[in-house]
């Protein structure tokens, strides 16, 4: 479309009309916004699901945030995020700088590392349930002590194993981003780096890092704000347990609401989610100044 | 501690209960169906006594095509969710499977339930045939809400024989003798006993049982009527350290808070040879008939009642476990939806023909005077057990987590778990579960 045309309709130039957008904004009010008020309502009064909620004042407020098990929850949360980035960005960093190169049996490997992001959750879940069994599963079918731990059935383990078989399923994700984002880095920079005389080592260090960090950024994001909703593998594989091992945020709120019928209290800890959920994504954005994004190729 | 669902079904259920809610839509809400209005639609499960419900209601629409009843199955989990739902929408169906207990309870406060006390009355031969401490699980306030439709599932300790024969083990009569035998147990390498820990809700068989050896049927009784102090009661306090005891012992197979409840893996310990005992509600023959079937028909399999405690208040015929699941009337239904309904439940459930079925099944149905026919069914060992068992029994106590408020029962399971893995002291659970009751 040439610019010319453009400029003879001068109605267009501020972006599509705003009724084009009305039909999404009309879905996002009623699927997201309308029951977000309902839940914010409901957080105020006691519901078992059955009769009609009754007004209970600030009463799952002041539960939700005095209560021991909900705080350990939240606090079992945010420690979820940290390990989980700190395991995932590495792992999948590195991987996708390794499948980046253009060998066809790198291509191969990126198709295995690709396999998990195609499985459900739920599936996924029961693998690693049935494999970490300690009677019949890996380890003791194998006979490998080392293998052979209660990994879900121990408080300390249980935690490691769940951010273990959430890092299988999401690294190849997040290599696919650095696959692609380390495709874009020009050439030029690693000829010009060859000729100063750089080994791989200090390219990957002075150009390649360098170059990834608005993939980090976006990865990063995207890590943070997904563990806060992890849901379907934890509560398959351990249920929560054991104990309050794995009772992440948002598997406390199915618990107290669908399974001890508490509708209002649950409410509020999804109030308090959404609000986490809503706080992360801004601190990231702030902090990260992925909202002054400048070309990462000034002066190529 | 009703039968549970493999999570894996889970999502698939979810899906198809969606699809099954769009479908009820369209046939107008809890009625049967366009054709005959004076019917009675029926909520079930699909484990269990599903094929036993399918042959009732073909046989009973044969017979009564003016009043047909309609039977949708649903998953365990997801079932009790899209029960909540629907009643709770006010578009449930007339006659709906159910636990009893504390769950029934909730839908009785909130009056969505019929009271079938007059129906049952004015029908004696009816009323009569059920075994009154099954009745009990679905009757508050001396209103009977419910009436049982299945099996009945006691909680028995099983054993291995050979493992038993091999190490000149009797299977135990009191707690010292259980004590003994893990240690016997544990010398020659073999798990004493195995559980599906990582459920919570097995860990739930032992507390009952203890605690009503010890301190007798009363002191479960004050917990239900939420008495200030229940769960500190010394007989409590008591069976937990029992429990500690047994556990520090190493009484439970090496991991037994990975193993889940729902795959099996622990009745699979059993007939491997790789755990002497295991404790588990009736179902769990069905579990091992399935699994090894050559290890049951060669008379491998033992089962006992739970251990006596010497000293204890507890009669040592009681027993704990789910007493069946029930069918609850719909207060929402309509007057001839409730007649249809009631009438199907005082002659089509529980007939001969329904009774026969169940018995097919491995399923041991509450009802008086069956010995003659149990004698000559397939499992005959094992059902006249659970018959005589049921029978018998001085109290047959339904499990807590049903009896208890969904609430409480979540709690209990989870301060039990911690209790298991030692993270709390008999003394803290105690304390702990008196405050979540006090909530």
């Amino acid at each position: 479309m040439s610019t010319a045309k453009a400029a003879a309709t001068p109605r267009q130039q501020g972006g599509p009309p705003f009724l084009m957008a009305l039909p999404a904004l009309l879905l996002f009010g009623v699927f997201a916004l309308v029951p977000m008020g309902i839940v914010v309502y409901l957080s105020f009064t006691h519901w078992d699901g059955l009769g009609s909620p009754a007004w209970a004042g600030t009463g799952n407020w002041r539960e939700a945030l005095t209560s021991d098990v909900t705080r350990h929850a939240l606090w079992l949360t945010l420690k979820f995020m940290l390990v989980s980035w700190l395991v995932q960005t590495p792992v999948s960093l590195l991987l996708g700088v390794f499948v980046a190169g253009r060998q066809r049996y790198r291509a191969l490997l990126a198709v295995f590392y690709f396999v998990p992001l195609l499985i459900s959750s739920a599936a996924i879940a029961i693998i690693f349930k049935n494999l970490l069994d300690p009677n019949f599963g890996l380890g003791a079918s194998l006979d490998l002590p080392l293998l052979n731990q209660n990994w879900l059935g121990d408080p300390e383990l249980a935690f490691y194993a769940v951010v273990f078989v959430i890092a299988w399923q999401f690294v190849p994700f997040h290599t696919l981003l650095y696959q692609a984002g380390t495709r874009q880095i020009p050439a030029s920079l690693y000829e010009a780096a060859a000729i100063d005389g750089a080994g791989r080592l200090a390219q990957f260090w002075h150009i390649t890092l360098p170059q990834l960090r608005y993939t980090v950024v976006t990865s990063s994001t995207l890590m943070l704000v997904g563990s806060l909703t992890y849901f379907d593998l934890v509560f398959v594989l351990t249920g929560g347990g054991p104990g309050y091992a794995t009772r992440l945020l948002p598997l406390d709120m199915y618990i107290t609401g669908f399974q001890s019928n508490e509708m209002g209290l649950a409410s509020a800890i999804s109030v308090i989610l959404v609000a986490a959920g809503l706080l992360l994504s801004l601190i990231v954005v702030r902090f990260s100044g992925f909202s002054r994004m400048r070309s990462q190729q000034a002066g190529v | 501690m009703a039968l549970r669902t493999p999570i894996r079904v889970m999502a698939t259920a979810s899906a198809a209960a969606l699809a099954l809610t769009l479908s009820a839509c369209g046939s107008g809400g809890r009625g049967a169906g366009a054709d005959s209005g004076d019917g009675a639609l029926v909520w079930a499960l699909t484990q269990g006594s599903e094929a036993t419900f399918r042959a009732s209601a073909t046989e009973w629409n044969k017979q009564h095509p003016d009043s047909q009843v309609t039977y949708q199955y649903f998953q365990n989990d997801p079932y009790k969710q899209k029960l909540r739902t629907a009643v709770g929408a006010g578009n449930g169906p007339v006659l709906f499977e159910n636990w009893g207990g504390g769950g029934l309870k909730s839908y009785v406060d909130a009056g969505k339930v019929t009271d079938l006390t007059p129906d049952l009355d004015a029908s004696p031969e009816w009323k009569n045939r059920i075994f009154p401490s099954v009745l009990k699980s679905a009757t508050f306030d001396g209103k009977t809400y419910g009436v049982p439709v299945n099996g009945v599932q006691p909680v028995v300790l099983y054993f291995n024989q050979e493992l038993f024969k091999k190490a000149g083990a009797e299977p135990p009569k009191t707690w010292d003798d259980l004590l003994a035998l893990v240690k016997k147990f544990k010398a020659q390498g073999i798990a004493p006993i195995s559980m599906g820990g990582a459920s919570k809700w097995p860990d739930l068989m032992w507390l009952e049982y203890l605690v009503d050896r010890v301190g007798g049927p009363d002191t479960f009784a004050a917990i239900a009527e939420g008495e200030k102090g229940a769960w500190s009661d010394p007989a409590v306090l008591e069976a937990t350290r029992m429990v500690k005891q047994l556990v520090d012992a190493g009484g439970f197979a090496k991991g037994f808070t990975s193993v889940s409840a729902d795959t099996g893996q622990a009745e699979a310990q059993l007939y491997t040879g790789k755990a002497a005992m295991i404790l588990q509600g009736s179902w769990g023959y069905g579990t091992i008939a399935t699994g090894a079937p050559e290890f049951v028909s060669a008379g491998n399999l033992g089962w006992t009642g739970f251990p006596a405690v010497t000293g204890g208040k507890g009669d040592a015929s009681n027993i704990v476990g789910n007493t069946a699941n029930f069918f609850s009337l719909s207060a929402q239904a309509s007057a001839k939806e409730k007649k249809a309904a009631v009438a199907y439940l005082r002659d089509g459930v529980y007939n001969d023909t329904y009774i026969d079925s169940l018995l097919k099944n491995g399923d041991v149905p509450p009802v008086k005077d069956l010995d003659a026919k149990i004698e000559a069914s397939a499992n005959a060992d094992w059902s006249s057990y659970v018959y005589n068992l049921t029978g018998d029994a001085e109290n047959f106590q339904l499990s807590w987590d049903q009896a208890l408020s969904p609430e409480l029962g979540n709690d209990l399971l989870t301060h039990l778990d911690q209790l298991f893995l030692g993270q709390i002291g008999p003394e803290e659970f105690c304390a702990q579960m008196d405050e979540a009751a006090a909530k």
